[in-house]
Formats: structure tokens, C-alpha cells, sequence
């Protein structure tokens, strides 16, 4: 082992491990809050990542300055597909257990239609365009310049979403949603507002890994069905309803599948999985707990 | 007198059926056998899958697991074995795997066990793919072939069985245990039922005939690797095929699964390219609007009280 590949696998694993805590946090806010197990979650990295990449292509726009308003364009479309979608589910579900049934199935139609709808509109081929890629020393190391700001953007973008969740009222409504809907409505909290709310929001936190995703690797729309999966699992690990956990759980689970990676690439999914089926059985509420 | 009365108004019409889809080959074009094969499939799974989960209301999204199982096993034994063993061992395998699924995941309860289950395919998929890889040495398996004919009449076999089998346990005490453990899990516990055994017993039951089909369709598709044999669609296309329909009543599965196969059928051949989309949509539509299915949507039309027991 030597000093390189230590420092490699741990910038990889904490780059990996920031996006799985983004994507994932996403997806509690959209199940563990607003109790739509999203299935389409991944596609929503792909749309953040092919705005991304097209404001780059077309426009010029750094790709860092375009997380500005990729954010915002993934919460609106978020928030209308709640509004039109789930919150008519909702309503017409007679128990929260039928809604959670209806509007994952739901979800699953949504996944199709946006992914189809990416590849009639920007064609099934490999896309990728080039940002920082040049190489910096530190410490007698060299690094990729573009994973350096990824790794530095995703533990700002965390960090600001841990300060929202934690110390702002809006979050305090979220948490206060998550943990029970019923005595949040009746402390004056505006419950389907705040799911709305939250669903868009999950939707944005995908949408800002996927504008750091495409910074790094190639894009097709087909490249979302991966971090839905790997977000699944996060949100076991850490428990549904726990946004902290999420964001744990994805730096564990991202330096998990690094190191695994480094050792056999193919079975870095079956190890996800393996840790997966295993906290689900020990423990389906999460490890951390709700 | 009565019985026969009986006999007749609940037996006649699929004996008709059954008949009809039995001389099918005989005065239609080959295409029609061909298609109405893999309406048969569907039909297979979905029953087969309401059999289970809509009584239960335990939401399985491992269907193309236990399909893929089969399909796997027809690849590596179909040389080896007669087919009618083949087909035999492709059911007795996923029977197993769905028995072992069912220990694993004794403890989970409710949404846990749709997660748990739809991870279990992605499990078993990216397994395959790296044991292919790196054990095998392969990317696929070629399967033997078989004439569609054949292939139409072992399908039709097992269509028959199914539903035969879940007709009688819908009519069965087994039925009302099934039925019990999904209205209330821990009433069911207190009135004396083992529910853990009937639950494990039941789901692995029900994979045998998404296995015996898969091993079936895997010499129609003559290769399969796992991207193909456990493909995540049919997972849910099961789901959807059987809320469609309606759950509450052994006809709804078998209406959904028709007349979807059908409407993608024509979907595909007319609009390729926007195949997939409309079947998102379609999705959507049909999750929205018809919570209760065909059979609950004539049953409000007609008035007649609604059927309880459907899982979503």
C-alpha cells in the first residue's frame, strides 16, 4: 500500500460518499417525510447532470456556476410532479400504507417517462465534456483538479443543508413532519405544503449530485437507475425519517464500495447489497434508528 | 341438480377457453400462437403473483427474480435433462430460492418487504453479472431451442395449472388464512394461525410457477444473459398487470394481464420509439384512476358491494 493509493481511495471514497449522502438525504426527504418512495430519484441526477452539461456546452457556463440554478430547476420540477402526481394520490388513498404502495408504483411510471423523454430528447450517446481535468501536486501527490472541487463542493452543499435542516425553522417543520404527521398538523405546521416542499427539495439535492456527477464521468439518461439503488440503501442503512442518518450512512457506504472497488469492481454492488439485505434484516429501522 | 348448475356456471366458461386456446394453433397463423404465448406468460406471473401478495398484501418486486431463476436453469440444464424435468427443476429451484427468501425476511413487516424484495433482484442481477464475468467466463448462455408450438403448449400447460391452483385456494381454508394474515397479522396470530409458516410456505409456492414459466420462455428467447433474465420491468409489470385487473377476484389478474399484453403489444408495434414513455404513463394512469382495478371499477358501476382483500 503505498501513500498514493491511501490518499486516492480515501478522496474517492469521501467524493463517492458525499454524493451518496446528497442523493440519499433527497430520497429521505421524499420517503421519509413525504412518504413517496420515489423510484425516479436517479433520474433526477441524470436531468441535474444533462442541464449541466448542456449549459456548459451551449452556454459556456462553469459547471460550478451552474449548480446556481440546476438546483432550482430540479426542486420546481420536484415540487409539480408532487403537486399534480402525489398529492392527488394522497388524497385518494384511504391509508398512508395504500399511498405509500400507489405512489412508489407511481414513481416507477415516472421513471420511465422522464428517462424516455431524456433519450428521445438528447439521444442514447455517451456525452461527457472536460472541466479542470488537469492535474495538481500536493504534498508530493497529484490529484485531479476536478475531483478536488467536486469532493470541496459536495461537503459545502452538506454542510449548508445540515445547517437548514438543523437550525432553521422550515427544517424544524420537516423534522417535525417526519416524525409525525398528525401532531405536526395540529402544532399549526402546514403538512402538504412541507411535503411539497420536501419532495422538491429532494429532488434539488439530486439534482446538485447529478451537476457533480457529470463533472467527473460520462452521461447517459440511463445513468440514474445506479444511485436510485445506491440511495435505497443509504436510506436503510441510516433508517427512514433520519436525515442525519442518510447523510452517515452515504459516507459510509461510500467508503465502503471505494475500497471494495479498489479490490474487485464488479462486486462492489453485490457488497452494497449484501450490506443492505443484512441491515434490513437485523435491523429495518436503520441502524441509527428513526 | 344443483351442483351441476353449479359446475356449470363457474366451470363452463373456461372449459370453453380453455379449448379454444387449445385448438388455437390449428386454424390461426403462426404470429397469433406467438403472441397469445406471451399473453400466457403474463398471465402466469401475474396470477401467480396475486396469488400470494393480494390476499397478503405483502407487495413482492421479485417476480423477475424468481422468472430469472428459471430461465437460468433452462440454460444450464436444457442439454442435460428431458425438457418436461427441465421445466420441473426450474420451478423446484425457484421454489426453493423464494423459501429461502421468505426465512430471510421473516422479521420484515409491511413496505419493508416491497424494499427488501426489489432490492433481492438488483442482488441477485449484479451477483450473476460479476459470477458470469469472473467464474463462467461468459456474458450470456444460448439456450436450447424448442418450436414455438411446443413452447405454446407447455405454457398453456402451466397457464391451466395456475389458475387451477389458485382457484382452489382461493376456495380453500388456505385461502382464508391468506386472506387473514392480510387484514390483520396479529388477529391471525391470536386466533391460532401459524402465521410465519403460511406466510414462508406460501410466497415459495408461488415462485414455482413464475419458474416453471421462465424456464419455459428461455427457449423462445434462446439466449439470456442477466441483464435480460432479471431485468427490473418485470418486476413491476406483474403489479401493474394485476392492479389493472383487480386483485380481489381470480379474474382481474387474468383480464389485467390480457388486455395490457395486448395494449403493449400494439403500442409496441405502432409507436417503437415511444414505446417506453407510454408505458410510464400508462403506468401512472392506471395507478391513479383505477386504484381497484376493472373488477372494482364494474363492481361500483353495477353497484354491487366493493371486493375487499386487494393489496393496494
Amino acid at each position: 500500500m503505498s501513500l498514493k493509493l491511501i490518499f486516492d481511495v480515501a478522496i474517492t471514497g469521501l467524493i463517492m460518499g458525499g454524493l451518496y449522502a446528497l442523493i440519499a438525504m433527497g430520497l429521505n426527504l421524499q420517503y421519509g417525510v413525504a412518504r413517496v418512495l420515489n423510484v425516479s430519484h436517479g433520474e433526477f441526477v441524470m436531468v441535474g447532470a444533462f442541464i449541466t452539461y448542456f449549459a456548459h456546452k451551449i452556454f459556456g457556463i462553469n459547471p460550478l456556476l451552474s449548480l446556481v440554478f440546476c438546483g432550482p430547476i430540479l426542486f420546481i420540477i420536484g415540487l409539480f410532479a408532487y403537486w399534480t402526481l402525489f398529492r392527488y394520490l394522497r388524497r385518494t388513498s384511504e391509508s398512508g400504507d395504500v399511498f405509500e404502495g400507489r405512489s412508489m408504483l407511481a414513481s416507477f411510471g415516472l421513471l420511465y417517462v422522464i428517462q424516455n423523454i431524456a433519450l428521445l430528447w438528447w439521444g442514447p450517446n455517451i456525452k461527457a465534456y472536460s472541466y479542470l481535468n488537469y492535474p495538481v501536486r500536493f504534498f508530493g501527490l497529484t490529484f485531479e483538479a476536478n475531483r478536488l472541487v467536486a469532493l470541496l463542493f459536495t461537503l459545502v452543499m452538506i454542510f449548508v443543508f445540515y445547517l437548514f435542516v438543523a437550525r432553521t425553522k422550515v427544517g424544524k417543520a420537516i423534522r417535525a413532519a417526519a416524525q409525525n404527521e398528525k401532531s405536526a398538523q395540529l402544532l399549526g405546521i402546514n403538512v402538504t405544503a412541507v411535503l411539497g416542499f420536501c419532495f422538491g427539495l429532494g429532488a434539488l439535492l439530486a439534482g446538485l449530485a447529478g451537476s457533480i456527477v457529470s463533472m467527473m464521468q460520462e452521461l447517459t439518461p440511463l445513468m440514474g437507475f445506479p444511485y436510485l439503488i445506491i440511495a435505497m440503501i443509504v436510506l436503510v442503512l441510516g433508517g427512514a425519517g433520519n436525515i442525519f442518518g442518510s447523510l452517515l450512512g452515504g459516507l459510509i457506504l461510500g467508503g465502503v464500495t471505494t475500497i471494495v472497488m479498489y479490490v474487485d469492481p464488479g462486486l462492489s454492488l453485490v457488497v452494497s447489497y449484501v450490506i443492505f439485505a443484512l441491515i434490513l434484516l437485523i435491523r429495518p429501522e436503520g441502524v441509527l434508528g428513526r | 341438480m344443483d351442483r351441476t348448475r353449479a359446475f356449470l356456471k363457474t366451470g363452463l366458461f373456461p372449459l370453453l377457453l380453455l379449448l379454444v386456446l387449445a385448438t388455437l394453433p390449428f386454424y390461426t397463423p403462426p404470429y397469433t400462437t406467438v403472441a397469445v404465448t406471451s399473453i400466457l406468460m403474463y398471465v402466469v406471473l401475474t396470477v401467480s403473483w396475486a396469488m400470494f401478495c393480494g390476499p397478503t398484501r405483502y407487495m413482492s418486486l421479485a417476480t423477475a427474480t424468481f422468472f430469472g431463476v428459471g430461465m437460468y436453469t433452462s440454460a444450464v440444464l436444457g442439454e442435460v435433462l428431458p425438457f418436461p424435468l427441465v421445466v420441473a427443476c426450474g420451478g423446484l429451484f425457484s421454489f426453493a430460492i423464494g423459501l429461502l427468501t421468505g426465512f430471510i425476511c421473516l422479521r420484515l413487516r409491511g413496505f419493508y418487504f416491497a424494499i427488501f424484495t426489489f432490492g433481492l433482484n438488483e442482488l441477485v442481477r449484479n451477483f450473476m453479472l460479476w459470477w458470469e464475468a469472473k467464474v463462467a467466463h461468459t456474458v450470456g448462455r444460448w439456450v436450447v431451442l424448442m418450436d414455438s408450438l411446443s413452447i405454446y403448449y407447455y405454457m398453456l400447460a402451466i397457464v391451466t395449472l395456475t389458475i387451477l391452483v389458485a382457484f382452489l385456494i382461493g376456495r380453500s381454508r388456505y385461502g382464508l388464512i391468506l386472506f387473514s394474515i392480510g387484514e390483520s397479522e396479529e388477529a391471525a396470530a391470536h386466533i391460532g394461525i401459524n402465521v410465519t409458516r403460511y406466510r414462508i410456505s406460501f410466497f415459495a409456492f408461488t415462485c414455482l410457477f413464475m419458474g416453471m414459466a421462465g424456464a419455459v420462455m428461455a427457449t423462445k428467447w434462446a439466449y439470456i444473459d442477466p441483464r435480460i433474465a432479471f431485468n427490473p420491468i418485470l418486476n413491476f409489470t406483474p403489479v401493474l398487470m394485476a392492479l389493472f385487473g383487480g386483485v380481489g377476484k381470480i379474474y382481474g389478474p387474468i383480464l389485467g394481464a390480457g388486455i395490457l399484453t395486448l395494449a403493449s403489444e400494439v403500442l409496441l408495434s405502432r409507436f417503437p420509439y415511444y414505446y417506453m414513455l407510454l408505458y410510464g404513463l400508462l403506468f401512472i394512469v392506471i395507478i391513479s384512476f383505477l386504484p381497484d382495478g376493472l373488477v372494482g371499477f364494474m363492481r361500483k358501476w353495477r353497484k354491487a358491494p366493493a371486493v375487499t382483500g386487494s393489496v393496494i
